[in-house]
């Protein structure tokens, strides 16, 4: 009895650890400029307001920059679910020289830093003429070898007896992919499409390079351009940092399953 | 006659043998297609420019232009750095103290999340919340609570009596708000895939050692930590990775600062490159990066060779 109320108490604190830095944002979003000036310790807001959330909306494209940022990442996670899924298969299913290579050199990508190729990447996205438009963000980060890892891990669970009969009555890979693949995939891309769009939404090193144009701007880089105008305005910082933060929270808490079940396969071999 | 050996009698299995050499060969071609759209982004995206950086970094370069061929000055001068030096130690201090704080919170919460608990999925929903939020959101969230002049931590230490402490000026306290900061983000996931390892050891084990007389603390490190091996293992892996290349929060936390204090190799890099513009020289340090996370990936595949051939 006495073990059970003190893991209580240990989960209770652990919870307030997490929760509290994210209800103290929500707090000061909503706090007036003159009561944060004020700095006495609150749990809630005397005076409950938006005039934060108008300065943000007013001074900055905030609404471009939402769309930009879904724009990007829905684009990089269709991207990411097709191109992990066709090579999860080839992976999963195929035999082919090479393929113990090629599977070594996409898994390698996951350790390296994008800070490594930074110089030259950037070099041949504006030679490719990319620089200053969405895809110089989506196309070098469309290609997830986590992705890709996930995929040929839940496709080596589709029996090859099924693939070879279907090769026996003549059906093309792709014809196989279709129709056999795809409609028992479906956990998989829910789980591959989840992950990108959250990764995709919350990317910061890479389009802090590649987007220089203001209108271009995802919600993490207007974050940090809105921090450097306005300093130490905590109220309009948080307020803007909801923005970011709240649309993935939700999608986040809807479809946790699928993140879950996405995070414990790749850990369980 | 002679009987055929092995190798013509498994030939023989197959149906038409005439169409063999075209079966595979069609397969090669369809398996190549399937790959294309990944290999052709990763080649365009990762692979070329990472010979670029190898080249670049030979170069002296003066902003955006072409450089001037130097060999290995851009290296020999990485020796002499001592901010490239301090950098290094600051990553590998991080890694470590990161990976070990985190795995062990993350171990501990999940046994805590495996054992009867009311309102247990809730509470894991909260654990796992941070990993949803952005990294710069995070670390503006740190900067307010840090705040060592009006922050929320603040306030709470002097309220029981504490002293209070310099989060951004000094450098111990700084280095302290990036680690403690990072572990608030990354608990949640360590807590997940040891609680699917947990979730994964049966009951009889348990109740075997039980019986054996093994109290609750023997049960845990003779039977629990043992057989969570491949999750710890998987952990080591993913935890070092990303502490090593942790940039988000540093950058927007605490710039590096301060005086370098907090500056790791990607930052560090990243300033290189992209602000004094010495793009010669940030592809060395790249190089460095590379150097350490090949170091690191064979490392971990020869311990994942020898795991297997003692499971």
């Amino acid at each position: 009895m006495t073990g059970r109320l003190a893991r209580l108490g240990l989960a209770v604190v652990a919870a307030l650890v997490i929760i509290a830095p994210l209800y103290w944002m929500v707090v000061v979003a909503f706090s007036s400029r003159r009561e944060l000036l004020g700095g006495d310790l609150r749990v809630w807001p005397r005076s409950f307001t938006l005039e934060n959330l108008e300065r943000v909306f007013s001074s900055f494209p905030v609404v471009t920059w939402f769309g930009n940022s879904l724009a990007i990442s829905l684009v990089v996670a269709v991207l990411s679910v097709s191109t992990s899924l066709l090579a999860g298969y080839a992976f999963a299913h195929l035999r082919f020289p090479g393929s113990n290579v090629l599977f070594f050199v996409a898994l390698g990508t996951l350790v390296l830093p994008i800070q490594v190729i930074m110089v030259s990447l950037f070099r041949i996205v504006t030679g490719l003429g990319l620089y200053g438009t969405y895809w110089a963000v989506i196309l070098p980060t469309a290609a997830s070898a986590f992705g890709l890892f996930l995929a040929r891990q839940f496709l080596l669970g589709i029996p090859r007896e099924l693939i070879e009969a279907a090769r026996i009555d003549g059906a093309s890979h792709l014809r196989i992919f279709r129709s056999i693949v795809l409609p028992l995939a479906k956990p998989l891309i829910a789980v591959l499409f989840f992950m990108s769009l959250l990764q995709s939404w919350n990317d910061f090193a890479w389009p802090l390079i590649a987007l220089r144009d203001n209108a271009l701007y995802t919600l993490p880089i207007g974050l940090l351009y809105l921090q450097g105008q306005f300093g130490s305005d905590y109220g309009a910082t948080m307020a803007f940092a909801l923005v970011n933060v709240i649309p993935m929270v939700v999608v986040f808490l809807a479809f946790q399953r699928y993140f879950v079940a996405g995070l414990t396969r790749s850990g369980i071999k | 006659m002679p009987e055929p050996t092995a190798a013509p009698a498994l030939a023989a299995t197959r149906p038409a043998p005439a169409a063999r050499p075209r079966r595979p060969r069609a397969e090669t071609v369809a398996a190549y297609g399937l790959l294309a759209p990944n290999f052709g982004l990763l080649a365009v995206f990762v692979l070329v420019p990472l010979a670029g950086a190898l080249l670049v970094s030979l170069q002296r370069t003066n902003g955006f232009g072409d450089g001037e061929f130097i060999g290995l000055g851009n290296y020999t001068r990485l020796v002499q750095d001592p901010v490239f030096w301090q950098a290094l130690a600051t990553t590998a201090g991080f890694t470590v103290v990161v990976t070990a704080l985190s795995m062990a919170l993350g171990l501990g919460l999940a046994v805590l999340m495996n054992s009867v608990l009311p309102a247990r999925g809730l509470f894991r929903s909260v654990l796992i919340l941070p990993m949803a939020v952005s990294g710069v959101a995070t670390a503006l969230i740190g900067v307010l609570v840090f705040d060592q002049n009006n922050g929320i931590l603040d306030k709470l230490i002097t309220a029981v009596g504490l002293p209070s402490v310099n989060w951004q000026s000094e450098p111990v306290p700084a280095f302290a708000t990036i680690v403690l900061v990072t572990i608030w983000w990354r608990t949640g996931f360590n807590m997940l895939i040891y609680l699917a390892g947990l979730q994964g050891i049966g009951p009889d084990l348990h109740e075997a050692a039980r019986l054996d007389g093994a109290n609750a603390w023997q049960r845990f490190r003779h039977v629990t930590l043992p057989l969570l091996g491949p999750s710890s293992f998987f952990l080591v892996v993913l935890n070092v990775i990303y502490s090593f290349q942790v940039f988000d929060i540093v950058f927007v936390l605490t710039g590096g600062g301060p005086r370098n204090a907090t500056n790791v190799l990607v930052t560090y890099a990243y300033d290189t490159g992209f602000v004094t513009r010495d793009q010669g020289y940030a592809a060395a340090l790249g190089m460095v990066l590379l150097l350490l996370a090949a170091v690191f990936a064979v490392v971990q595949w020869r311990a994942s060779r020898t795991r297997d051939l003692v499971e």
